[in-house]
């Protein structure tokens, strides 16, 4: 049975992506993730008993990598993006 | 617990940082307390575009610790990610492993004074470590401070977490089994264990039932305990919190805790509404992890002997207390120490040297056995010389300190100082007598009686002869000549 997407499901969804959505943007969201998951109800209607879970869309596994060090950023320039910088970090106010 | 209508179940989680050179998915190297954003780079700031790659020697890393936890490694693990938006997580997700992590399913085996004891471990899997905040304002805490500082350095460091089945049943307990988890994680190299400095953390998971009732109570989350002792204290604490509660029929609500050493006190964090909402997702930009089994199987062949098995051998095999495994094996090299010791000399006797003296008097240098002057073979010698009676006790530690001292080979500094036992019977019978002859009042003692007595005999035929006599012999011949026996 397809998960029920309601106006409370998209609210809530949208809160922890922390988007903010005008009530047009909850319809057109509620519409395209109910279609979604009524797509995906279809394909569990296939006996796919044979078939493994997709994790990777590539078929490439161990691709893994010395444990050697490189250079990193200079300060400067990984603080160079922030907002705001106090004591060589990066600021982000007071927080709750 | 002392409350024998309720039972506590504990399960724990741990958090150890892998003992690796660089981060988990970039090649930023790790430290700690270096100055703040020193080791990032775009993949560890989360930069758009930057790709993630796995650190082998973390995959090692885990199987190695699978296997001390008597795990099953995984055929194939995949990472997954977890989602929250929090300023110490610049991606807003952690990678973590979900529904198929590297170690499935293991029992950790311990000991106590009572045997053996085991803990099931229902997995442990891989991640990424978050970023350190640095709050500043107020007392350096998040709550009350004036603003916070993010220090990306440990973000992305690789961590193995641990979780085990709700098997333990105390505080006491709880700690017992974590020490010796730490032990093992830090023999086998996996992890440098530092509680303190935060490279291994626990938190538990807690609840209490009416005893010999099946089904669990609602449990909390203690969180924040930094130490054996904390976490033993903060365990107790929570146990008896949930205890009254339930007691004056009241309910437990589930949620994560913090334990406050300094007064003992348990807080509730702030409550994050939806906050295990983590909408977990096979992370894309990283492919599956299928070790090659035959490297799964060199890993294994490669493990040192088990702390634990170490220890059952000591005392089965060796004649070891527990307590005397318990210390021995408490560091790898120090156990190593002592095996060498114990090829060469008596083991009991190389355990009570090895515990005792030695560890005293390399104390006070603040050194350890195996970085000293005294080789196992010295201190072999010098137990093998001072059970054949060549020297006496005081004298055998005496040869000790100038070893510890020099380093000179241990025969060559009881020759050089004289130090060897008097064998010769007749001059330890006129050293006697002539102490019994000049001490006339107290031989009278003796001779009423007194016993006592014949400990200041021996101490001045000890002195008599700068400790090369056999203290043992000297009270025999003592008794014998002042009372004719």
């Amino acid at each position: 049975m397809p998960a029920v997407i309601d106006a409370d499901v998209v609210r809530h969804v949208a809160r922890l992506a922390r988007l903010a959505l005008s009530e047009d943007e909850r319809e057109t969201m509620r519409r395209e993730l109910s279609g979604i998951l009524e797509h995906v109800d279809q394909v569990r209607g296939l006996d796919l008993s044979e078939v493994p879970p997709t994790t990777h869309a590539i078929p490439l596994q161990n691709v893994l990598r010395d444990d050697a060090p490189r250079p990193s950023l200079p300060t400067e320039l990984a603080l160079r993006e922030a907002p705001e910088v106090a004591g060589g970090g990066f600021s982000v106010g007071r927080m709750g | 617990m002392s409350d024998a209508r309720w039972e506590a179940v504990i399960g724990i989680e741990i958090h150890a940082q892998l003992l690796t050179r660089t981060k988990m998915f970039c090649g930023c190297a790790l430290s700690f307390g270096d100055d703040p954003n020193v080791h990032t780079c775009p993949v560890c700031l989360a930069h758009p575009g930057a790709l993630p790659v796995t650190n082998r020697e973390a995959v090692r890393l885990a199987i190695v610790a699978g296997h001390a936890l008597g795990c099953e490694i995984a055929e194939r693990s995949v990472f997954s990610r977890k989602n929250y938006f929090y300023p110490d997580l610049p991606k807003a997700y952690q990678i973590s492993q979900y529904d198929e992590p590297v170690c499935l399913g293991g029992t950790f085996r311990y000991l106590t004074e009572d045997g053996e004891r085991t803990v099931g471990i229902t997995r442990a899997h891989l991640e990424e470590d978050a970023a350190k905040l640095i709050h500043t304002g107020g007392d350096g805490r998040r709550a009350g401070a004036e603003s916070s500082v993010v220090d990306f350095n440990r973000g992305g460091t690789p961590l193995l977490e641990i979780v085990t089945e709700p098997d333990l049943r105390s505080g006491a307990e709880a700690a017992a089994f974590l020490k010796q988890l730490r032990q093992t994680l830090v023999q086998l190299g996996v992890t440098d264990g530092n509680m303190e400095q935060g490279s291994m953390r626990a938190d538990a998971n807690i609840s209490v039932r009416p005893a010999g009732r099946e089904a669990f109570g609602t449990k909390t989350e203690l969180k924040n305990m930094n130490s054996f002792t904390f976490l033993e204290r903060g365990i107790t604490a929570e146990i008896a919190r949930q205890i009254a509660v339930l007691e004056d029929g009241g309910t437990i609500t589930q949620e994560t805790l913090h334990y406050e050493p300094t007064p003992g006190e348990i807080t509730s964090l702030r409550s994050k509404e939806e906050a295990h909402d983590y909408r977990y997702f096979p992370e894309p930009d990283l492919v599956p992890v299928v070790p090659d089994r035959a490297w799964v199987e060199e890993i294994r062949a490669s493990l040192p002997e088990l702390p634990i098995d170490r220890r059952e051998r000591w005392m089965r095999d060796l004649g070891l207390t527990f307590e005397d495994a318990e210390v021995l094996s408490e560091t790898a090299e120090l156990a190593g120490y002592f095996e060498a010791v114990a090829a060469v000399a008596p083991p009991k006797s190389a355990a009570n040297w090895v515990r005792g003296e030695l560890r005293a008097q390399l104390r006070e240098r603040g050194e350890e056995p195996w970085e000293s002057e005294v080789t196992p073979a010295a201190l072999g010698e010098i137990i093998a010389m001072a059970e054949a009676r060549e020297i006496s006790m005081p004298n055998a530690k005496a040869v000790l300190a100038e070893v510890v001292a020099t380093g000179a080979a241990p025969r060559e500094v009881v020759e050089a100082k004289g130090l060897g036992a008097i064998s010769d019977e007749t001059e330890l019978i006129a050293i006697v007598d002539r102490l019994l002859a000049e001490n006339a009042a107290q031989a009278q003692q003796l001779r009423d009686g007194r016993d006592k007595v014949v400990g200041f005999f021996v101490g001045q035929a000890m002195r008599a002869t700068q400790g090369r006599a056999d203290p043992a012999r000297v009270g025999e011949l003592v008794r014998e000549r002042a009372l004719g026996g």
